[in-house]
């Protein structure tokens, strides 16, 4: 069995870049959702040297749409997994850079330029079940707030107040190692033995 | 009497059903590659798809966030002249192809569905991105309507999620490239997805007919239940063969490696021009969620995808 690590936020350099690729990780505090349009606008926000309305610095981005139904007491959480990181390949590495962030939660991992930003800055990726959406779900005791609400529920800019909040996996490191990067590698190696079963040219 | 509330409600139960509940074909294979995973990060992850599964039906509510866009699978009944089913205001004869009713009734289940279950509003314009908020707009909820001599009126719903449905791909080989270009295809879209699709994953494959028609075909493919082969024998055999040998590929659940990427491969075929050879694949996220219901003429609905009560 993996042990696991539980941390609150706001997270250090020095407990990000302790974190070894296939970790077990659970956070508590607070995280915020973006996904495309929203790591588009806090670019161009940031570009522009306007403030931004939330502060992601020693925090972490959840690649999240979440489900979310508003009743009488305000806004509450119904399914909330990740969603496919690789659609902000291209923004994740500014993103990194200028908004101090120490993790992203995704699912299906991240590209080099991320990982080198990674890297740089101090900044992990941690790997959630994709479609595990209530076990994720169930670890957000509470809405803080919602920004940018005119993108829609699923690109909107969440607050989540989050507990023992996983399990997450440390799927890219802060040292330049990848879990993707390992299973690409394996993938490969493996490939001559798929093609010789389907009696293809190697 | 079939009329437009009773499809209505039964679109509401069908997406519910769909959203909450797993086939039991696919909640069997998932099991099964919890037990057989060796490795610890891959058992970890199907561990949490098996928890998050229970977690579903003791709450009642989606197990992903990602309720997909709708794709609704129409084989009407009453084809043959003398039978009828009757619209929302008058009596319509199906087999004159006025459908329209059925169309707005199911769009107005999605509708209602989207508050009541809830599902999360996911469609949007491809180009402004304004998103209508209730999962309905140009050309969505999608119907395919198909013919039957069946004497009750089946409706399936797939939602896909676009995890899966980003990774699909199409191309047009050459007659040439043959039964090995095909298979090159499918390893080749497989690897490059890797584990962007949701893995374990279902692969549906289209060949043939023309670039719109393998496309079709692929996601109809996954409509089928796991465990069941095609009923042309090349056909059955290719999809055994594409299936242990893509089984070992490694990438695992999540793509966090593992023996777990398959829960398997359909395909489905038709004939096509001799000049061409078109292959699509279409990628089932481990969150394989279609209903099915067949609505008689009395009124009477069976979920034949959901039997025992769910």
């Amino acid at each position: 069995m993996i042990s696991e690590k539980h941390l609150s936020l706001p997270l250090s350099e020095d407990d990000v870049r302790s974190f070894h690729l296939g970790d077990a990780v659970r956070l508590s505090g607070v995280i915020y959702t973006a996904r495309d349009e929203a790591h588009m606008r806090i670019l161009g926000v940031m570009e522009k040297g306007d403030s931004l309305p939330v502060d992601f610095k020693d925090s972490a981005v959840f690649h999240c749409g979440p489900i979310m139904q508003k009743n009488d007491d305000g806004w509450k959480v119904v399914a909330a997994g990740p969603t496919t990181s690789s659609r902000m390949n291209a923004l994740e590495p500014g993103f990194i850079e200028k908004t101090g962030v120490r993790a992203v939660i995704g699912k299906g991992g991240m590209n080099e330029k991320t990982l080198d930003a990674m890297k740089k800055y101090g900044c992990v990726y941690l790997a959630m079940t994709g479609g595990a959406a209530l076990v994720a779900a169930d670890h957000i005791k509470g809405i803080k707030g919602v920004y940018w609400a005119e993108l829609g529920e699923p690109e909107a800019v969440w607050v989540l107040e989050v507990e023992d909040f996983g399990p997450l996996t440390v799927a890219m490191d802060a040292h330049g190692g990848s879990i993707y990067e390992d299973v690409r590698r394996n993938v490969e190696k493996n490939l001559p033995e798929i093609k010789s079963k389907l009696g293809l040219k190697q | 009497m079939i009329d437009g509330k009773l499809v209505e409600d039964v679109t509401v139960e069908l997406l519910r059903k769909a959203a909450v509940y797993l086939p039991h074909d696919v909640k069997a294979a998932l099991e099964r590659s919890y037990d057989d995973e060796k490795d610890d990060t891959a058992k970890a992850q199907l561990k949490t798809i098996l928890e998050n599964i229970a977690l579903a039906g003791e709450k009642g509510l989606p197990m992903c966030q990602d309720t997909g866009v709708h794709l609704f699978y129409v084989d009407l009944c009453g084809i043959r002249d003398s039978a009828t089913i009757s619209g929302s205001e008058a009596s319509r004869h199906v087999g004159k192809h006025n459908v329209s009713w059925i169309t707005d009734a199911i769009a107005q289940g999605v509708r209602r569905a989207t508050r009541e279950v809830p599902l999360r509003p996911n469609t949007v314009n491809p180009l402004t991105r304004e998103n209508p908020g209730d999962n309905t707009g140009m050309h969505m909820p999608h119907i395919n309507f198909r013919t039957s001599d069946n004497d009750y009126l089946e409706i399936t719903v797939m939602m896909k999620g676009a995890g899966s449905e980003n990774m699909s791909c199409m191309r047009m080989l050459t007659p040439s490239q043959g039964v090995a270009g095909i298979k090159e295809f499918v390893l080749e879209s497989l690897v490059s997805a890797g584990g962007n699709p949701c893995p374990p994953v279902i692969l549906g494959i289209g060949i043939g007919g023309s670039a719109d028609i393998c496309t079709c075909l692929a996601k109809e493919a996954l409509l089928r239940p796991l465990g069941t082969h095609h009923h042309d024998e090349k056909i059955a055999l290719l999809e055994r063969e594409l299936y242990d040998a893509l089984k070992d590929i490694g990438i695992g659940p999540m793509g966090l490696g593992g023996r777990t990427t398959l829960l398997g491969v359909h395909v489905e075929y038709a004939d096509c021009h001799t000049a061409s050879l078109p292959v699509a694949v279409n990628f089932q996220c481990w969150a394989a969620r279609r209903a099915t219901a067949r609505i008689y003429e009395d009124g009477r609905v069976e979920y034949p995808s959901h039997d025992g009560g769910k």
